[in-house]
């Protein structure tokens, strides 16, 4: 495979990732906290929560985005993955203000802008680093 | 509030596990095809091979203490805080996985790192 084939393909996983991870999250955090009980008190509650539509909608879709990710490492380097899926805190902040109404402070958000810029600066980098083996 | 960091912590050494773990097994299975069926594929890899298995096994424990850690903290603070992990596993893919980490890679991953003591503060 061609090295801007390679690229094209790392960043297509990446987006992908994004709005699966983002979507999900947005979805688990909006199910948990219409459960009645604490999570972290009864592990059985757990396996209630999952009959909520958006507990159970949430999780499909994380797990779609752990199939996407796996694919993102088959072609990238772990230490180029982190940084560069760091960009989603940025989408988390956005989502967590329009629908779930949190209060996101200035230095919340510089600290955002912060994580953003760290990101770009990695995306300059190449994307893999080490020689792919097969078994 | 201390609950909260004890599943804070849990989210992140469990991640950090699963994700070298994920990317030691990835870079030997080799580049992964987009779509549908590269998806099925990777369902059936994680079946064949043990260390993605057990990856799973530590994301698991990773997503039970993040799910409780939504429920009361909000997801701005949650979802960066719990990306601390990072960290750890940038030193871990330079070490065991000898992955090359240049002046940009480690100036960009110091930015992140930064983004995210200020989220805690």
């Amino acid at each position: 495979m061609s090295i801007s084939a390679k690229l094209l393909r790392t960043y297509i996983w990446l987006v992908l990732f994004l709005a699966l991870r983002a979507v999900g999250n947005l979805s688990l955090a909006w199910g948990t906290r219409r459960l009645p009980q604490k999570l972290a008190a009864d592990p059985l509650v757990y396996v209630r929560s999952m009959l909520d539509p958006f507990v159970a909608f949430g999780i499909v879709l994380l797990i779609v985005a752990l199939l996407a990710r796996l694919a993102l490492l088959s072609v990238a380097d772990l230490s180029f993955v982190l940084p560069m899926t760091a960009v989603g805190y940025v989408v988390a902040a956005l989502l967590g203000r329009v629908f779930l109404h949190e209060s996101v402070s200035l230095q919340r958000w510089f600290a955002v802008t912060l994580i953003f810029a760290g990101a770009a600066l990695v995306g300059t980098t190449p994307q893999n680093t080490t020689a792919t083996v097969r078994k | 509030m201390k609950m909260t960091w004890v599943l804070l912590l849990i989210t992140v050494v469990a991640t950090a596990l699963s994700d070298l773990l994920q990317s030691y097994e990835m870079k030997h299975a080799g580049a992964q095809s987009v779509g549908a069926r590269g998806l099925a594929r990777l369902v059936r890899m994680i079946v064949a091979r043990r260390y993605l298995l057990l990856s799973i096994v530590c994301l698991a424990f990773s997503f039970f203490a993040f799910m409780a850690l939504v429920q009361t903290a909000p997801l701005s603070f949650a979802v960066p805080a719990s990306a601390a992990s990072f960290i750890l596993e940038t030193a871990f893919a330079k070490v065991l996985l000898k992955e090359r980490i240049g002046g940009r890679r480690a100036g960009g991953t110091l930015l992140v790192l930064c983004g995210i003591v200020l989220l805690g503060r």
